[in-house]
Protein backbone atom coordinates (compact mmCIF):
# COMPACT_ATOMS: atom_id res chain seq x y z
CA UNK A 1 0.00 0.00 0.00
CA UNK A 2 1.33 3.38 -1.02
CA UNK A 3 0.81 5.18 2.33
CA UNK A 4 2.71 2.51 4.23
CA UNK A 5 5.50 2.62 1.67
CA UNK A 6 5.62 6.46 1.90
CA UNK A 7 5.88 6.26 5.67
CA UNK A 8 8.65 3.67 5.46
CA UNK A 9 10.68 5.55 2.81
CA UNK A 10 10.56 8.79 4.81
CA UNK A 11 11.18 6.98 8.07
CA UNK A 12 14.46 5.72 6.57
CA UNK A 13 15.31 9.26 5.39
CA UNK A 14 14.59 10.68 8.83
CA UNK A 15 16.71 7.99 10.42
CA UNK A 16 19.79 8.38 8.24
CA UNK A 17 19.90 12.04 7.12
CA UNK A 18 22.20 13.69 9.65
CA UNK A 19 22.72 17.46 9.68
CA UNK A 20 19.44 19.10 8.81
CA UNK A 21 17.01 19.54 5.92
CA UNK A 22 19.49 19.74 3.06
CA UNK A 23 20.94 16.38 4.17
CA UNK A 24 17.66 14.78 3.05
CA UNK A 25 18.34 15.64 -0.61
CA UNK A 26 20.52 12.64 -1.55
CA UNK A 27 17.87 10.39 -0.03
CA UNK A 28 15.15 12.01 -2.13
CA UNK A 29 17.12 11.49 -5.35
CA UNK A 30 17.56 7.84 -4.38
CA UNK A 31 13.83 7.64 -3.63
CA UNK A 32 13.04 9.00 -7.08
CA UNK A 33 15.21 6.26 -8.64
CA UNK A 34 13.79 3.50 -6.49
CA UNK A 35 10.08 4.33 -6.61
CA UNK A 36 9.46 6.48 -9.69
CA UNK A 37 7.03 8.60 -7.63
CA UNK A 38 8.52 11.82 -9.01
CA UNK A 39 11.13 12.88 -11.56
CA UNK A 40 14.38 14.80 -10.93
CA UNK A 41 12.78 17.86 -12.58
CA UNK A 42 9.79 17.67 -10.22
CA UNK A 43 12.22 17.32 -7.34
CA UNK A 44 13.98 20.54 -8.41
CA UNK A 45 10.62 22.36 -8.34
CA UNK A 46 9.88 20.92 -4.92
CA UNK A 47 13.22 22.16 -3.59
CA UNK A 48 12.48 25.65 -4.91
CA UNK A 49 9.05 25.72 -3.25
CA UNK A 50 10.40 24.24 0.00
CA UNK A 51 12.97 26.99 0.18
CA UNK A 52 10.36 29.66 -0.63
CA UNK A 53 7.84 28.71 2.04
CA UNK A 54 8.11 28.96 5.81
CA UNK A 55 9.09 25.94 7.88
CA UNK A 56 11.96 23.46 8.05
CA UNK A 57 13.07 22.52 4.53
CA UNK A 58 13.17 18.77 5.22
CA UNK A 59 9.58 18.84 6.41
CA UNK A 60 8.46 20.92 3.43
CA UNK A 61 10.12 18.42 1.08
CA UNK A 62 8.43 15.47 2.77
CA UNK A 63 5.02 17.17 2.65
CA UNK A 64 5.47 18.05 -1.02
CA UNK A 65 6.62 14.59 -2.09
CA UNK A 66 3.85 13.01 -0.01
CA UNK A 67 1.22 15.30 -1.53
CA UNK A 68 2.43 14.66 -5.08
CA UNK A 69 2.36 10.92 -4.47
CA UNK A 70 -0.88 10.45 -2.52
CA UNK A 71 -2.65 13.76 -1.82
CA UNK A 72 -3.22 15.16 1.67
CA UNK A 73 -3.01 11.76 3.44
CA UNK A 74 0.30 11.30 1.63
CA UNK A 75 1.62 14.64 2.91
CA UNK A 76 0.64 13.75 6.49
CA UNK A 77 2.08 10.24 6.34
CA UNK A 78 5.37 11.28 4.70
CA UNK A 79 5.93 14.03 7.28
CA UNK A 80 5.06 11.67 10.12
CA UNK A 81 7.56 9.17 8.71
CA UNK A 82 10.29 11.79 8.51
CA UNK A 83 9.92 13.09 12.05
CA UNK A 84 9.20 9.84 13.92
CA UNK A 85 12.86 8.68 14.15
CA UNK A 86 13.94 12.19 15.26
CA UNK A 87 11.40 12.32 18.03
CA UNK A 88 12.21 8.84 19.34
CA UNK A 89 15.99 9.39 19.22
CA UNK A 90 15.83 12.81 20.88
CA UNK A 91 13.48 11.58 23.63
CA UNK A 92 16.00 8.84 24.44
CA UNK A 93 19.00 11.20 24.31
CA UNK A 94 17.18 13.81 26.42
CA UNK A 95 16.49 11.15 29.05
CA UNK A 96 20.14 10.09 29.15
CA UNK A 97 21.32 13.72 29.16
CA UNK A 98 19.10 14.79 32.03
CA UNK A 99 20.34 11.78 34.01
CA UNK A 100 23.96 12.79 33.37
CA UNK A 101 23.47 16.57 33.41
CA UNK A 102 25.59 16.94 36.54
CA UNK A 103 28.26 14.58 35.24
CA UNK A 104 31.47 16.58 34.88
CA UNK A 105 32.31 15.00 31.51
CA UNK A 106 28.93 15.86 30.01
CA UNK A 107 29.29 19.39 31.34
CA UNK A 108 32.81 19.64 29.86
CA UNK A 109 31.59 18.30 26.51
CA UNK A 110 28.94 21.00 26.34
CA UNK A 111 31.53 23.62 27.21
CA UNK A 112 33.17 22.61 23.91
CA UNK A 113 29.91 22.21 22.00
CA UNK A 114 28.54 25.71 22.61
CA UNK A 115 31.27 27.56 20.69
CA UNK A 116 30.82 24.89 18.00
CA UNK A 117 27.09 25.68 17.75
CA UNK A 118 27.59 29.44 17.42
CA UNK A 119 30.34 28.95 14.86
CA UNK A 120 28.12 26.63 12.78
CA UNK A 121 25.28 29.16 12.92
CA UNK A 122 27.70 31.93 11.89
CA UNK A 123 29.01 29.79 9.01
CA UNK A 124 25.44 29.13 7.84
CA UNK A 125 24.95 32.90 8.00
CA UNK A 126 27.94 33.41 5.71
CA UNK A 127 26.29 31.12 3.15
CA UNK A 128 23.12 33.24 3.19
CA UNK A 129 25.20 36.43 2.95
CA UNK A 130 26.89 35.07 -0.18
CA UNK A 131 23.54 34.42 -1.86
CA UNK A 132 21.65 37.44 -0.56
CA UNK A 133 24.17 40.29 -0.77
CA UNK A 134 26.46 39.30 -3.64
CA UNK A 135 25.98 38.33 -7.25
CA UNK A 136 28.84 36.00 -8.13
CA UNK A 137 27.36 34.79 -11.42
CA UNK A 138 26.91 38.32 -12.79
CA UNK A 139 30.46 39.21 -11.71
CA UNK A 140 31.85 36.10 -13.42
CA UNK A 141 30.07 37.15 -16.62
CA UNK A 142 30.98 40.84 -16.74
CA UNK A 143 34.18 40.87 -14.69
CA UNK A 144 33.28 44.30 -13.31
CA UNK A 145 33.68 44.70 -9.56
CA UNK A 146 30.49 46.82 -9.31
CA UNK A 147 28.49 43.80 -10.44
CA UNK A 148 29.80 41.68 -7.58
CA UNK A 149 27.66 43.52 -5.05
CA UNK A 150 23.91 43.45 -4.92
CA UNK A 151 23.59 47.14 -4.03
CA UNK A 152 19.86 47.15 -3.22
CA UNK A 153 20.34 44.19 -0.88
CA UNK A 154 23.39 45.79 0.77
CA UNK A 155 21.42 48.99 1.38
CA UNK A 156 18.58 47.02 2.96
CA UNK A 157 21.03 45.03 5.09
CA UNK A 158 22.66 48.25 6.34
CA UNK A 159 19.26 49.74 7.13
CA UNK A 160 18.13 46.61 8.99
CA UNK A 161 21.39 46.44 10.91
CA UNK A 162 20.98 50.01 12.13
CA UNK A 163 17.29 49.52 12.97
CA UNK A 164 17.68 46.20 14.82
CA UNK A 165 20.83 47.12 16.73
CA UNK A 166 20.79 50.90 17.05
CA UNK A 167 17.21 51.93 17.68
CA UNK A 168 16.08 50.91 21.17
CA UNK A 169 12.34 50.75 20.56
CA UNK A 170 12.70 48.74 17.35
CA UNK A 171 15.04 46.21 18.99
CA UNK A 172 12.11 44.96 21.06
CA UNK A 173 10.04 44.15 17.97
CA UNK A 174 9.48 40.56 16.97
CA UNK A 175 11.86 39.40 14.19
CA UNK A 176 8.86 38.54 12.00
CA UNK A 177 8.13 42.28 11.67
CA UNK A 178 11.50 42.80 9.99
CA UNK A 179 11.07 39.67 7.85
CA UNK A 180 7.70 40.84 6.52
CA UNK A 181 8.95 44.40 5.95
CA UNK A 182 11.91 42.99 4.00
CA UNK A 183 9.60 40.83 1.89
CA UNK A 184 7.55 43.94 1.05
CA UNK A 185 10.63 46.02 0.20
CA UNK A 186 11.94 43.12 -1.88
CA UNK A 187 8.73 43.15 -3.93
CA UNK A 188 8.55 46.96 -4.17
CA UNK A 189 12.09 47.36 -5.44
CA UNK A 190 12.12 43.99 -7.30
CA UNK A 191 15.24 42.57 -5.70
CA UNK B 1 -3.11 24.14 29.22
CA UNK B 2 0.60 23.61 28.78
CA UNK B 3 0.40 21.15 25.85
CA UNK B 4 -1.79 23.51 23.86
CA UNK B 5 0.62 26.36 24.64
CA UNK B 6 3.55 24.24 23.47
CA UNK B 7 1.76 23.38 20.26
CA UNK B 8 0.85 27.01 19.55
CA UNK B 9 4.30 28.40 20.33
CA UNK B 10 6.05 25.89 18.11
CA UNK B 11 3.49 26.31 15.34
CA UNK B 12 4.36 30.02 15.50
CA UNK B 13 8.07 29.18 15.25
CA UNK B 14 7.34 26.90 12.29
CA UNK B 15 5.37 29.53 10.42
CA UNK B 16 7.97 32.26 10.98
CA UNK B 17 11.03 30.24 9.98
CA UNK B 18 12.11 31.07 6.45
CA UNK B 19 14.99 29.12 4.96
CA UNK B 20 16.08 26.22 7.11
CA UNK B 21 17.08 25.35 10.64
CA UNK B 22 19.58 28.13 11.31
CA UNK B 23 17.02 30.80 10.38
CA UNK B 24 14.96 29.42 13.26
CA UNK B 25 17.51 30.49 15.88
CA UNK B 26 16.48 34.18 16.10
CA UNK B 27 12.80 33.17 16.26
CA UNK B 28 13.45 30.52 18.94
CA UNK B 29 15.46 33.06 20.94
CA UNK B 30 12.46 35.37 20.95
CA UNK B 31 9.60 32.89 21.39
CA UNK B 32 11.12 30.22 23.62
CA UNK B 33 13.88 31.99 25.56
CA UNK B 34 12.61 35.55 25.97
CA UNK B 35 8.83 35.20 25.91
CA UNK B 36 8.07 31.78 27.40
CA UNK B 37 11.30 31.28 29.41
CA UNK B 38 11.19 27.58 28.55
CA UNK B 39 14.95 27.36 27.99
CA UNK B 40 18.08 29.49 28.34
CA UNK B 41 20.31 30.59 25.45
CA UNK B 42 22.88 28.03 26.62
CA UNK B 43 20.34 25.21 26.55
CA UNK B 44 19.22 26.28 23.10
CA UNK B 45 22.80 25.93 21.87
CA UNK B 46 23.20 22.56 23.57
CA UNK B 47 20.08 21.29 21.82
CA UNK B 48 21.22 22.75 18.53
CA UNK B 49 24.61 21.02 18.81
CA UNK B 50 23.01 17.67 19.63
CA UNK B 51 20.46 18.19 16.84
CA UNK B 52 23.32 18.67 14.36
CA UNK B 53 24.77 15.23 14.97
CA UNK B 54 21.59 13.22 15.45
CA UNK B 55 19.55 12.19 12.43
CA UNK B 56 16.56 14.17 11.25
CA UNK B 57 15.41 17.75 10.82
CA UNK B 58 17.15 20.08 13.29
CA UNK B 59 13.99 22.12 13.93
CA UNK B 60 12.17 18.96 15.00
CA UNK B 61 15.08 17.79 17.15
CA UNK B 62 15.15 21.12 18.98
CA UNK B 63 11.37 21.18 19.40
CA UNK B 64 11.40 17.65 20.86
CA UNK B 65 14.10 18.63 23.38
CA UNK B 66 12.30 21.73 24.62
CA UNK B 67 8.85 20.10 24.59
CA UNK B 68 10.15 17.18 26.65
CA UNK B 69 11.79 19.51 29.14
CA UNK B 70 8.52 21.41 29.68
CA UNK B 71 5.94 18.61 29.62
CA UNK B 72 7.62 15.20 29.42
CA UNK B 73 7.61 12.80 26.47
CA UNK B 74 4.11 13.90 25.38
CA UNK B 75 5.37 17.49 25.38
CA UNK B 76 8.21 16.47 23.06
CA UNK B 77 5.77 14.93 20.60
CA UNK B 78 3.34 17.87 20.80
CA UNK B 79 6.06 20.50 20.24
CA UNK B 80 7.34 18.57 17.22
CA UNK B 81 3.87 18.24 15.73
CA UNK B 82 3.46 21.97 16.32
CA UNK B 83 6.64 22.93 14.49
CA UNK B 84 5.76 20.86 11.39
CA UNK B 85 2.02 21.57 11.30
CA UNK B 86 2.14 24.90 9.41
CA UNK B 87 4.56 23.42 6.85
CA UNK B 88 2.25 20.56 5.95
CA UNK B 89 -0.69 22.91 5.66
CA UNK B 90 1.10 25.51 3.54
CA UNK B 91 2.74 22.96 1.26
CA UNK B 92 -0.56 21.16 0.63
CA UNK B 93 -2.20 24.42 -0.37
CA UNK B 94 0.67 25.46 -2.62
CA UNK B 95 1.16 22.03 -4.18
CA UNK B 96 -2.58 21.77 -4.77
CA UNK B 97 -3.19 25.23 -6.22
CA UNK B 98 0.02 27.02 -7.17
CA UNK B 99 2.36 24.48 -8.67
CA UNK B 100 4.47 27.29 -10.19
CA UNK B 101 4.65 29.20 -6.89
CA UNK B 102 8.44 29.46 -6.83
CA UNK B 103 8.54 30.91 -10.38
CA UNK B 104 6.30 33.91 -9.64
CA UNK B 105 8.49 37.03 -9.91
CA UNK B 106 6.86 38.71 -6.88
CA UNK B 107 7.56 35.61 -4.78
CA UNK B 108 11.18 35.55 -5.91
CA UNK B 109 11.61 39.25 -5.05
CA UNK B 110 9.94 38.80 -1.67
CA UNK B 111 12.31 35.96 -0.83
CA UNK B 112 15.34 37.89 -2.02
CA UNK B 113 14.26 40.54 0.50
CA UNK B 114 13.67 37.97 3.23
CA UNK B 115 17.13 36.47 2.70
CA UNK B 116 18.70 39.87 3.37
CA UNK B 117 16.73 40.10 6.60
CA UNK B 118 17.72 36.56 7.59
CA UNK B 119 21.42 37.56 7.20
CA UNK B 120 20.95 40.42 9.64
CA UNK B 121 18.87 38.39 12.10
CA UNK B 122 21.45 35.59 12.13
CA UNK B 123 24.23 38.13 12.65
CA UNK B 124 22.36 39.58 15.64
CA UNK B 125 21.69 36.10 17.04
CA UNK B 126 25.36 35.16 16.70
CA UNK B 127 26.48 38.32 18.51
CA UNK B 128 24.06 37.55 21.32
CA UNK B 129 24.84 33.84 21.61
CA UNK B 130 28.58 34.51 21.37
CA UNK B 131 28.62 36.11 24.82
CA UNK B 132 27.10 33.01 26.42
CA UNK B 133 28.98 30.44 24.36
CA UNK B 134 32.49 31.85 24.32
CA UNK B 135 33.50 32.63 27.91
CA UNK B 136 37.27 32.11 27.59
CA UNK B 137 40.24 31.73 25.23
CA UNK B 138 39.84 27.97 24.79
CA UNK B 139 36.25 28.38 23.62
CA UNK B 140 37.32 31.26 21.38
CA UNK B 141 39.87 29.01 19.63
CA UNK B 142 37.24 26.30 19.10
CA UNK B 143 34.71 28.79 17.72
CA UNK B 144 37.19 30.33 15.27
CA UNK B 145 38.48 26.92 14.16
CA UNK B 146 34.98 25.58 13.47
CA UNK B 147 33.92 28.81 11.75
CA UNK B 148 36.82 28.97 9.30
CA UNK B 149 36.94 25.25 8.55
CA UNK B 150 33.23 25.11 7.93
CA UNK B 151 33.19 28.24 5.73
CA UNK B 152 36.11 27.11 3.57
CA UNK B 153 35.85 23.32 3.51
CA UNK B 154 32.17 22.61 4.34
CA UNK B 155 32.60 19.17 5.93
CA UNK B 156 29.66 17.53 7.69
CA UNK B 157 28.87 19.28 11.00
CA UNK B 158 28.94 15.86 12.66
CA UNK B 159 32.77 15.91 12.70
CA UNK B 160 32.86 19.33 14.37
CA UNK B 161 30.36 18.29 17.00
CA UNK B 162 32.31 15.14 17.92
CA UNK B 163 35.64 16.99 17.86
CA UNK B 164 34.37 19.88 20.00
CA UNK B 165 32.77 17.61 22.59
CA UNK B 166 36.13 15.82 22.96
CA UNK B 167 38.00 19.14 22.98
CA UNK B 168 35.69 20.45 25.70
CA UNK B 169 36.51 17.48 27.92
CA UNK B 170 40.27 17.74 27.27
CA UNK B 171 40.43 21.52 27.77
CA UNK B 172 38.59 21.10 31.07
CA UNK B 173 40.92 18.32 32.22
CA UNK B 174 44.00 20.33 31.28
CA UNK B 175 42.67 23.24 33.30
CA UNK B 176 42.50 25.59 30.32
CA UNK B 177 38.78 26.24 30.91
CA UNK B 178 37.95 29.53 32.57
CA UNK B 179 41.24 31.19 31.69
Amino acid sequence: MILLRLFWEFFKTGLFAVGGGMATLPFLYAMSDATGWFSYAQLADMIAVSESTPGPIGVNMASYVGFTTAGIPGALVATAGLVTPSIIIILVIARVLSAFRRNKYVDAAFYGLRPCSVALIAAAGVLVVKIALFDFSLYAQSGRLVDLFNWKALALAALLLVLTRGVKKLKQLHPIVFILASALLGMLFSF
Amino acid sequence: MILWKLFLSFAKVGVMTFGGGYAMIPILEREIVEQQHWASSEELMDYYAVGQCTPGVIAVNTATFIGRKIAGDIGGVVASVGVVFPSVLIICVIAGILSNFADIPAVQSAFAGIRVCVCVLIFNAVVKLWKAAVPDKGALCLALLVFFLSVFFKPSPVYFVIFCAAAGILLTRWGVRGR
